[in-house]
């Protein structure tokens, strides 16, 4: 699924897309993927409390399941208006 | 009903005037319009605003139609830019039309409300002292629950 970074996650994390490949059950199983990964993740994903996900362009929660999804979404709080 | 994301400016005057024109049965029609803020002290170089471009204005859809469905509104307008922009330039605009003012005032601001946490734009203040994000405010979250 292509996994997705906006304003501060992207910077922390150096990337705005990626493809990757996961069998993550849920939105917190691929956080905790990405975490084990490298440190830049576990940087950016260190308080999820300060993040939001969208599933598929959806604004979700963390316990949300990805069965299907073809793109999750990480960034702080939105600031619109 | 129109939902309208662009970097360019817009021209607030012309989409005030040709909103809702022609359109009898309105008697209230009100507009809002962000404008870049510099602080006071000179310290703001540019505002940059980032988006999730197609979960953009899917988002400003859903909230836009909410509105048109909550209060009897005649139409219902959206313009959000991302991108660069200077202090004093406008940043988004919305209106909305009905028959009496009550609605028009509501559902105006039920879409500021919303714009400002649910539509996926992020700001980024450049300035004298380097860049910084705009933090999210705890009673943007909390305006949310009056609707």
């Amino acid at each position: 699924m292509d996994v997705l970074y906006f304003a501060w996650v992207r910077e922390r994390i150096g990337l705005a897309k990626e493809r990757i490949d996961t069998e993550a059950a849920t939105v917190k199983d691929l956080v905790a993927e990405l975490v084990a990964r490298e440190e830049r993740y576990a940087a950016a994903f260190a308080d999820t409390s300060a993040l939001r996900v969208a599933v598929d362009q959806e604004l979700t929660d963390f316990d949300a399941p990805l069965d299907g999804a073809r793109e999750v979404a990480f960034f702080p709080p939105m600031t619109g208006g | 009903m129109r939902v309208v994301v662009q970097e360019a400016p817009f021209d607030f005057g012309a989409e005030a005037a040709g909103f809702a024109a022609g359109r009898t049965d309105m008697g209230a029609v009100v507009t809002f319009t962000g404008v870049v803020r510099d602080t006071g002290a000179g310290d703001l170089d540019r505002m940059e605003i980032e988006h999730y471009p197609g979960m953009t204005e899917k988002a400003l859809e859903t909230i836009a139609a909410e509105a048109v469905a909550r209060w009897s509104l005649g139409d219902a307008l959206v313009i959000h830019r991302f991108g660069r922009m200077a202090p004093g330039e406008q940043i988004m605009m919305v209106a909305t039309a009905a028959p009496h003012r009550k609605d028009a005032f509501e559902a105006a601001e039920y879409l500021m409300d919303y714009l400002k946490s649910r539509a996926p734009f992020w700001k980024k203040e450049h300035g004298r002292d380097g860049t910084s994000w705009v933090a999210a405010k705890d009673e943007d979250e909390e305006a949310l629950t009056r609707w």
